[in-house]
């Protein structure tokens, strides 16, 4: 416990901190309205434009509704660039007084970026639950509005798969700040690992309306669980031994993004290039 | 003749500023690249299982979003000053110097910086608007290039409005209003499907209010040679660019009542 310490007044710190931008959530928030609703009304009219292809499809028009507004709600939980902060500090050559204190810097980086995630996705979430959860369903719109899981079980799954989701992201965040060390710049990583997460991560389409033939490929790769996975639990479209598999795949691979990093990290910081001035 | 050897000076700059970044340059371009496949990603994932929607196919999605996104990508190029003015220039006070030298305001931050990175997404959405219309059996003919060409001015005078309102709001607010991207980037995705899919009161949004449909889906049904489904008039199709140049005209209002009421922050 002692020596956890450092690491959760790391995380605490930095979550109390990201929780003061209240504009940057409020303007994340209508950001995400935006997204959604076109998104919701795409669903809902291809959908209607052929009710065959809907009945067959692996998800119902009301689950995927529900998932793209939970996927928004939840978007500042994925690794959608490197932490602002490792990226200033590799920049500003601080990345040296990380070096020194008497820390693990892998650990620290990783509950920061895990505070950091977790504190922006909070409000957002917060506000997209009264938005699509309430208001949606006070104003008449009832079909278009974000539901609460069918089952318990669903609930249940829901909850300890999150947790895992933001450890995975938190993993996969260090990759690339380790990238951003070693490139001394966050640009171009962002924006080649943007579209991937984007894709894989099920934020631009539910993973499950890809075409039949590419489902276990897209079940398996690390992105799904960051979002894909925790959401299908939600909406109930994976249980039983899916949803058994879903939580085993997300364990899986944080322990396996975790060991690259750390692996990664060491031979980065071998011969770190510290810019100063 | 002068501001075009200085546009020219800051293009040559900002080239060799970006290209000490080699790594950083090319997998921004890779980006660039994966980004715009990306948009067509979900397009073609939800008419593979569908099929159709209202009667448009992915040929005719793809028109849609190679007009906008060529021209986004056209405006993005230029206009990285006016996107990042409220952190750069206001919250820093740098705008002090821009009104201290001899020339207009919106010239320099015009040559703030040219984004390399965009040719990669112009190249991609020119490539899907070409090919989505050969799928749909487009026939080139010269009058339907003139409107093409006329059709992606205007969207380049309405996506440069966005980007001059957003930092004329920065006068007010002293920091860059990153809602804006909703309309721009959020505006490529509204306005690669056509609006007959989207509700009245959003449809209405996007004609009068941002008239992104104006630049997109109207001028795109007439070069698909198709009758609007929700009934405008067919001398309207053709016309509705114009709207993307009343847009930049009073955004222009906005910047100059900006600017008029500007105070430095001092630091």
């Amino acid at each position: 416990m002692y020596a956890a310490r450092p690491y959760l007044a790391a995380f605490s710190s930095r979550f109390l901190l990201m929780l003061q931008y209240r504009a940057a959530a409020i303007a994340g928030f209508a950001t995400q309205c935006w997204w959604g609703g076109i998104k919701v009304m795409i669903y809902a009219a291809f959908f209607a434009a052929a009710p065959d292809a809907a009945a067959a499809s692996p998800m119902s028009l009301a689950q995927v509704i529900t998932y793209t507004w939970l996927a928004q709600a939840l978007l500042a939980l994925t690794p959608w660039s490197a932490d602002p902060e490792v990226a200033l500090s590799v920049r500003t050559g601080s990345v040296a007084y990380d070096r020194l204190r008497p820390v693990d810097t892998y650990s620290l980086w990783y509950v920061r970026g895990a505070a950091w995630m977790a504190s922006r996705a909070l409000p957002r979430a917060a506000l997209m639950l009264l938005g699509a959860g309430l208001i949606l369903p006070l104003i008449g719109l009832s079909d278009w509005a974000w539901k609460p899981p069918p089952t318990l079980a669903a609930a249940a799954a829901f909850a300890i798969s999150l947790p895992l989701a933001l450890a995975l992201s938190s993993a996969f965040l260090m990759i690339v700040n380790i990238i951003v060390a070693a490139t001394l710049t966050d640009r171009g990583v962002n924006v080649l690992f943007n579209s991937l997460i984007i894709v894989f991560s099920g934020n631009l389409l539910p993973l499950a309306l890809y075409p039949d033939w590419a489902q276990t490929a897209l079940l398996i790769q690390p992105f799904a669980g960051m979002m894909d996975i925790p959401l299908r639990l939600y909406v109930g479209q994976l249980s039983g031994t899916g949803a058994l598999a879903g939580l085993g795949l997300q364990a899986f691979w944080t322990v396996a993004l975790i060991l690259l990093g750390r692996w990664a990290m060491a031979r980065v910081m071998r011969r770190l290039e510290v810019q100063g001035g | 003749m002068n501001s075009l050897r200085l546009i020219l000076r800051y293009f040559s700059a900002s080239l060799r500023s970006q290209l000490q970044y080699p790594g950083s340059a090319i997998m921004l371009g890779i980006g660039a690249f994966l980004t715009t496949i990306i948009d067509m990603l979900a397009a073609w994932a939800l008419f593979d299982r569908f099929g159709q929607v209202q009667g448009w196919g992915l040929g005719h999605i793809a028109v849609f979003y190679g007009v906008v996104s060529t021209s986004f990508a056209l405006t993005d190029f230029f206009t990285r000053g006016f996107d990042v003015f409220g952190n750069e220039f206001v919250k820093t006070g740098a705008f002090d110097r821009i009104l201290l030298r001899p020339r207009s305001p919106a010239l320099q931050l015009v040559g703030y910086e040219f984004r390399l990175s965009r040719f990669g997404r112009l190249a991609q959405a020119l490539l899907v608007l070409f090919v989505g219309a050969a799928v749909v059996g487009v026939d080139w003919t010269p009058d339907k290039v003139l409107l093409l060409a006329w059709t992606i001015t205007g969207g380049v005078a309405l996506f440069t409005g966005l980007l001059v309102l957003q930092a004329s709001f920065a006068f007010w607010t002293t920091e860059s209003l990153e809602v804006f991207n909703v309309l721009t980037y959020g505006g490529i995705q509204a306005a690669q499907f056509p609006l007959s899919l989207y509700a009245g009161w959003f449809r209405n949004f996007l004609i009068f209010v941002v008239p992104l449909g104006c630049v997109a889906y109207y001028p795109v049904l007439a070069i698909l040679d198709q009758p609007d489904p929700l009934g405008a008039p067919d001398w309207w199709l053709p016309t509705a660019p114009a709207m993307g140049f009343a847009f930049l005209a009073a955004s222009f209002i906005a910047w100059r009542a900006g600017i008029s009421r500007y105070t430095s922050t001092g630091s």
